[in-house]
């Protein structure tokens, strides 16, 4: 459950590793397309594995920041008015954020 | 040697201030302690300060040189750098001069129940344990409880009340280890929270501060790995 304080660092560790799987697939994927123009880069994210593994990155980003980000409000910010006001303003900013990359990402097709 | 020390008695003094103290000793063969003590007693007896047993047994003389939590008692004067800065520990209400309050520390540390609990009828002889099952415990029974490693710790100074910090989650791993304990799921339950537990982000100063080379930060590993295999 999101909140509990298990699931919540397992979660952190969880994305870390999707975030260190992308980030090394990432650069190859783009040697084996090279060189790049618009045309060639936008082609990276066609493919349907591609776009599923690319979502998967944004969505982990945005769990690993919404984890970080709890525990920097959670460490510093006492005050629970402010403290609630900031969870929810990095709440909202991260879930925009993965809206924003699945319609990128599927206005491609 | 140049000493600059941390003075702040709150019956006299506004602020603490920073007391420069130049002594005659011979760096080679002497501590820290022997400087402090030899200030109080050669130059200014009002210096105040905590000390026991000089040997890095008792935990009484942790304190923050140079810039880095340690015992003064077996913190050689040869290897620090003049002026050695000597302050109290931080993150920890300051009683005077070098003295802290260790309240905060103590509360947290009784709060994982630093005692063996097992229900059986207490046997005729001790109760027994393996070499193996003792190993368990090593690293770990060594603490002395001097603070260096929890008043070196951000998580514990932004959230003393709530964080357990590394020298209680140490004590609190050192019972879970220990065979003859009869109640490591309760520990474990005690430390389920957001705070007690999983505010150590691993930064390690625990390790790096601990004057009996003990590694805090592992005890917390092992112990959200026990969360993690009972299910939570």
């Amino acid at each position: 459950m999101v909140g509990g304080a298990l699931s919540t660092w397992l979660v952190q560790r969880v994305s870390a590793l999707l975030l260190a799987a992308y980030s090394l697939f990432f650069p190859l994927w783009v040697a084996l397309h090279w060189p790049l123009d618009f045309a060639v880069w936008r082609g990276l994210f066609v493919p349907l594995p591609m776009r599923i593994a690319t979502l998967l990155f944004v969505v982990a980003l945005a769990l690993h920041a919404w984890v970080g980000m709890r525990d920097i409000f959670m460490d510093y910010v006492h005050p629970l008015g402010l403290r609630l006001t900031l969870h929810i303003v990095a709440l909202l900013w991260l879930a925009a954020c993965v809206v924003w990359a699945t319609a990128i990402l599927w206005r491609l097709s | 040697m140049r000493f600059s020390i941390y003075r702040y008695d709150p019956e006299q003094d506004a602020k603490p201030h920073m007391q420069v103290y130049d002594l005659d000793i011979d760096p080679a063969g002497n501590m820290l302690l022997d400087a402090l003590l030899m200030i109080k007693d050669t130059l200014d007896s009002t210096l105040t300060l905590r000390r026991s047993c000089r040997e890095g047994v008792c935990g009484s003389d942790g304190m923050n040189i140079n810039g880095s939590n340690g015992l003064a008692c077996i913190t050689p004067l040869a290897d620090l750098k003049q002026p050695v800065e000597v302050r109290p520990l931080p993150g920890l209400p300051v009683i005077r001069d070098l003295v802290v309050d260790m309240t905060p520390l103590n509360q947290q540390y009784r709060s994982v129940e630093p005692w063996l609990n097992n229900a059986d009828p207490a046997p005729e002889i001790e109760r027994l344990q393996s070499p193996e099952q003792r190993a368990q415990m090593d690293g770990l029974v060594e603490c002395i409880q001097c603070g260096c490693c929890s008043s070196a710790c951000p998580s514990f100074w932004w959230n003393p009340d709530k964080f357990v910090g590394p020298a209680g989650l140490l004590a609190a791993y050192r019972f879970i280890a220990d065979s003859r304990d009869q109640t490591s799921d309760r520990r474990l339950d005690n430390l389920q929270d957001p705070y007690r537990l999983f505010r150590c982000h691993g930064i390690m100063n625990c390790v790096t501060v601990c004057p009996k080379g003990l590694n805090p930060t592992a005890a917390i590993g092992k112990m959200k790995t026990l969360l993690v295999k009972r299910g939570a």
